[in-house]
């Protein structure tokens, strides 16, 4: 860190909140390092007792879909409707399911 | 002042304890109410650190740290609240948590004279900008106080005073992480933050003195398991301080013989200052609500 002016790298953070069964996404942050990023995503996002557990990911330790990709990645799934378990009849003893 | 006050040191006659806040507790042969003059010496200190923290709201060096310290003068501010809370209840008539926070002057507060010092620190006498260095320095020597001052009310003979205490104690414990993580990487980071570091820890440490000299105040508080031994806190004090400072590669400053005296009501000249600012709005409307 000899250039004061140099970025601290951006982490993702991930809340559990106290029902929620897994870590979701809130948003991201600078810091120079994990520890920190903990503590301030904690000061960042858990203001309103969002969560009961943290997690930090580098966010250059994701590897992202390329938004230009997106015609190939997720249309052709656009007309197999037949994916959605939508034609099937259930009988009335199953109840809801 | 109107107030009832303290150079005597006289502790208020039981009668406050059957005043109207504790009318529906039973009576409880151990349990004491704390003097509001204590109480207030408790509470000072954290509104006016929670003010000069609020100061860097806006104004942080980044936007993280903007909130940290907006959380920390929150969590300050919501101890003093309820300590002034529980004097007005025993102090009872006319007395209410505004009247203390808005309508005393200087000489009726009764916080440590560090915590009033302005957040530019007095090693730069003209300076207007905040020294973060000044703010962490601060912040951790009177985090560490705070721990230790909180730890002991856990147990205070006044059961509210003990609620209170054990509530501020966790608060306490994570300001000073906050500060020790950032002393830790100013003192041992650049050489200019370093420097920094080392200037805010010189000019700040002779006003820890005051924390540590008991006055007739504090004795009878001790005496009576309603406060806090503070003489007896210093060791452990610095006990929390020192493996910070040492892993900082801060040196630590030479004993001093200075003694500040805002404990007793004499500040320094800044105080006045901030009160006029924090004032100013619940003077200019004194019978408004929102």
């Amino acid at each position: 860190m000899s250039d004061p002016t140099k970025e601290w790298p951006l982490w993702e953070v991930y809340i559990r909140s106290k029902q929620g069964l897994e870590h979701k996404h809130c948003g991201s942050l600078h810091a120079s390092d994990a520890q920190q990023a903990l503590r301030m995503a904690r000061d960042v996002y858990t203001r309103r007792l969002e969560g009961v557990s943290i997690w930090v990911v580098p966010s250059a330790a994701i590897t992202a879909s390329a938004p230009g990709s997106k015609d190939s990645y997720f249309e052709p799934a656009a007309d197999k409707i037949y994916r959605h378990p939508t034609f099937y009849v259930l009988p009335d003893e199953v109840g809801h399911m | 002042m109107a107030r009832t006050t303290p150079s005597s040191g006289s502790i208020p006659s039981p009668a406050f304890a059957s005043g109207p806040g504790s009318a529906a507790s039973a009576p409880d042969p151990d349990s004491a109410s704390a003097p509001v003059e204590y109480l207030l010496r408790l509470a000072d200190s954290p509104l006016v650190l929670s003010h000069r923290l609020s100061e860097w709201c806006g104004h942080g060096p980044v936007l993280e740290e903007d909130l940290a310290l907006a959380n920390i003068a929150l969590d300050l501010l919501g101890q003093a609240r309820l300590l002034y809370q529980h004097a007005a209840t025993l102090e009872g008539e006319g007395a209410s948590e505004d009247r203390y926070a808005y309508f005393r002057g200087v000489s009726g507060y009764r916080n440590f004279t560090m915590l009033e010092l302005p957040n530019s620190g007095v090693a730069s006498a003209g300076a207007t900008d905040g020294d973060y260095a000044f703010t962490i320095v601060r912040n951790a020597l009177y985090s560490a106080w705070a721990i230790e001052l909180w730890q002991r009310l856990s147990d205070s003979t006044d059961p509210q005073l003990a609620a209170i205490a054990a509530k501020s104690l966790k608060e306490a414990r994570y300001h000073f992480e906050h500060a020790a993580d950032w002393l830790v990487r100013f003192g041992d980071g650049t050489e200019e933050s370093h420097r920094r570091a080392q200037r805010a820890l010189d000019a700040l440490l002779p006003y820890s003195n005051e924390w540590f000299v008991a006055d007739a105040v504090d004795r009878d508080a001790a005496a009576t398991g309603v406060g806090a031994d503070c003489e007896a806190m210093r060791e452990a004090w610095l006990a929390r301080l020192q493996p910070v400072v040492d892993e900082a590669t801060l040196r630590w400053p030479a004993e001093s013989a200075f003694l500040s005296t805002g404990k007793q009501g004499l500040h320094s000249e800044h105080l006045d200052y901030l009160l006029t600012e924090m004032q100013s709005v619940a003077r200019a409307h004194p019978e408004a609500s929102w």
